[in-house]
């Protein structure tokens, strides 16, 4: 059997109309309407303040899971991955019952005497932080792990027998080799957050708009979708600049050290 | 690549009458006073006491799980002691967290830190102890001098081979002038080579420096050559300290004699014991002359205990009458160049070592397989133990 081709003196002209066809307008519509610069602002803001968060308090969960026993240490990783085991979909719905007003948030709030009555924690910021805290834990805390498992117990012991009290091993020591860690996980967690979608849209207000409802909405309830695919090549350069930076940094650590 | 020429130096001349031990108005650097540690149920160290004397090089020497290392981590502060004291220069340690104590370690792994070049890593300590910058500097090169091992400041230890990471890693531990180095296992990971250079090495930096080094090894022959005073241990207990001659010459059980050196053990019953001179009744029936008085009860069990290169062994009976002689077959002969090792079966069954220098070039064996010989040895050259 022969495949047939176009031959080519008709590829040319379709090609020149799909070029002619091509234009930066939307991505100057973008520029034009405040709305999506606040949204990309907000989606970096939630992203990089979250990112912090998760790794406060990955960190010293991670620390202790490598500092745990041997035969504890598998134990915590199921614990950590178990999550995995249900949909993403449920586990961000089951926040919305353990956030609403009656939810199991307010009632433990209310049994500790910390509020008088219940607070509406949906549809806020502190909702969606929750939600992508809890969401992304897993993928802060199992890079950091494998970083801090890996660095020998005999490396602290020489810190102290050198003269480093405790936290001084620990910044001098643990952190700097720990960094492979940090910056994977941090990047994990970043750069997926930055275009959330349903964490936001679930549990969050219309004061969190991030671009991923915007790109949403552009796509499915306006159908605009060439401003759609500007907002999600926009996206993707912003993404690509903390990959490239780290690369960067990674490939003069090789040559200095090679 | 060419080969270094490793000049075998004799000690140098401070230490050759070097012995504090012997001095009673001596006052020790470490002392061990009825040390217990337990792990769980197991007892790693049970109750012991020892002394080291400043300047010393002191090896603490036993086959793995006898407590050695434990002991030297109860010196570092790693692990807190059930039971006893441990002092330095009369203070005790107790609750003296490790990175407060005036020693260093250098670790088995060496424990190099592999974000830092070799000079960050032997600044480390000097940096936590606030010393000022230049001084810093100038310590570094004179460690790098130390160990030989200038214009490698810069590299990160993944760059290093293996002796020269053994290098840095003492040079880090003597960085801060401990009190006392603590050297755990320090050649295990060098090839044999290497590791003799080392130990040479080792020894001149000791006696130049005068710091006093407390090294734990499972290798007799390490242990032997490098230490002032070793002390053979054996499950969380020590059996005999000595110097090497003396732990060598004068095991003080079966148990020394045998796992420093090689060591023929023959059965006997104890006849008799005067000031100079001892008889035992062998299991061969044949009566043997040891030139020392003994400890025990005409009638006790006990064992005479002969090195190898004492023995002489000959296809003639010897004529001399003091001489003891026991005749066998050979069923060995190891040839080790240096060395010819015979096996011979005595006619009472148990089997003994000879062992002989080879001063000639060996043309042709005089004595081979299934030859009828006689083991022969003065009576001075043997002692017999009780335990």
């Amino acid at each position: 059997m022969r495949r047939v081709f176009p031959p080519a003196c008709s590829i040319l002209p379709t090609l020149r109309r799909f070029l002619a066809g091509l234009s930066f307008d939307n991505y100057a519509a973008l520029g034009s309407d405040r709305l999506y610069l606040a949204a990309y602002l907000k989606s970096l803001e939630v992203a990089a303040f979250s990112t912090l968060m998760l790794l406060a308090l990955g960190y010293p969960f991670a620390y202790a899971m490598a500092r745990a026993p041997r035969r504890l240490q598998a134990m915590l990783v199921m614990l950590v991955v178990l999550p995995f085991w249900t949909s993403f979909l449920i586990r961000v719905y089951a926040w919305i019952n353990i956030l609403q007003r009656d939810g199991l948030f307010n009632q433990m709030l209310l049994a500790l005497g910390i509020v008088e009555e219940p607070v509406g924690w949906l549809s806020t910021n502190t909702a969606v932080y929750i939600g992508i805290v809890y969401s992304y834990f897993p993928f802060m805390v199992l890079p950091l792990y494998a970083a801090l498992e890996k660095i020998e117990v005999s490396l602290h012991e020489a810190a102290a027998d050198l003269g480093a009290p405790p936290w001084k091993a620990f910044w001098r020591i643990t952190v700097p080799l720990s960094r492979p860690g940090i910056v994977a996980g941090s990047l994990l967690c970043f750069i997926p957050i930055v275009g959330e979608f349903v964490i936001p849209d679930l549990l969050g207000g219309s004061a969190t708009l991030m671009i991923g409802q915007t790109l949403w909405t552009e796509f499915f309830a306006n159908r605009d979708w060439p401003i759609a695919s500007a907002v999600a090549v926009v996206l993707l350069c912003l993404l690509i600049v903390p990959i490239l930076i780290y690369q960067h940094r990674q490939a003069r650590e090789i040559e200095q050290g090679g | 690549m060419v080969e270094r020429a490793q000049p075998i130096k004799p000690r140098l001349g401070p230490k050759r009458d070097f012995a504090p031990w012997a001095d009673p108005a001596a006052s020790p650097l470490v002392r061990f006073e009825r040390v217990a540690k337990r792990f769980g149920a197991i007892s790693a160290v049970g109750r012991l006491s020892l002394d080291i004397f400043a300047g010393e090089f002191f090896a603490l020497l036993g086959p793995s799980g006898c407590g050695k290392t434990t002991l030297l981590r109860l010196l570092a502060g790693f692990e807190t002691p059930d039971e006893g004291r441990i002092l330095l220069e009369g203070a005790d340690l107790a609750g003296m967290p490790p990175y407060r104590r005036p020693t260093n370690m250098m670790f088995q792994s060496y424990a190099l830190f592999p974000h830092l070049s070799v000079e960050r890593n032997i600044a480390f300590g000097l940096e936590q102890e606030r010393m000022p910058k230049p001084q810093i500097a100038a310590r570094v090169e004179e460690m790098l001098a130390l160990v030989k091992l200038e214009g490698f400041a810069r590299r990160k230890p993944d760059r290093l081979s293996g002796g020269e990471r053994q290098r840095v890693a003492l040079a880090r531990a003597l960085a801060k002038r401990p009190k006392a180095l603590l050297l755990d296992e320090p050649m295990a990971a060098l090839d044999k080579k290497l590791r003799a250079e080392t130990q040479f090495e080792l020894i001149e930096l000791q006696a130049k420096l005068g710091t006093t080094f407390v090294i734990v090894t499972h290798d007799q022959e390490e242990a032997m050559i490098l230490a002032d005073r070793m002390a053979v241990m054996e499950r969380g207990r020590i059996v005999q300290v000595g110097t090497p001659a003396e732990i060598y010459e004068q095991p003080s059980s079966r148990y020394v004699a045998d796992f420093v050196g090689d060591v023929n053990l023959l059965e006997g019953r104890l006849t008799a014991t005067g000031a100079s001179e001892s008889l035992v009744h062998g299991n061969g029936g044949v009566q043997l002359r040891i030139a020392q008085p003994v400890d025990a009860a005409p009638g006790a069990l006990v064992w005479v205990a002969l090195r190898p290169e004492k023995v002489r062994i000959g296809l003639e009976r010897p004529t001399e009458a003091r001489e003891n002689a026991l005749a066998g077959t050979v069923v060995d002969v190891g040839y080790l160049g240096n060395l010819s090792v015979y096996k011979v079966r005595l006619d009472d069954g148990a089997l003994m070592t000879a062992t002989l220098s080879n001063r000639t070039r060996l043309v042709e064996r005089t004595i081979g397989w299934n030859d009828r010989v006689w083991l022969s040895w003065p009576p001075e050259a043997a002692i017999v133990l009780t335990r």
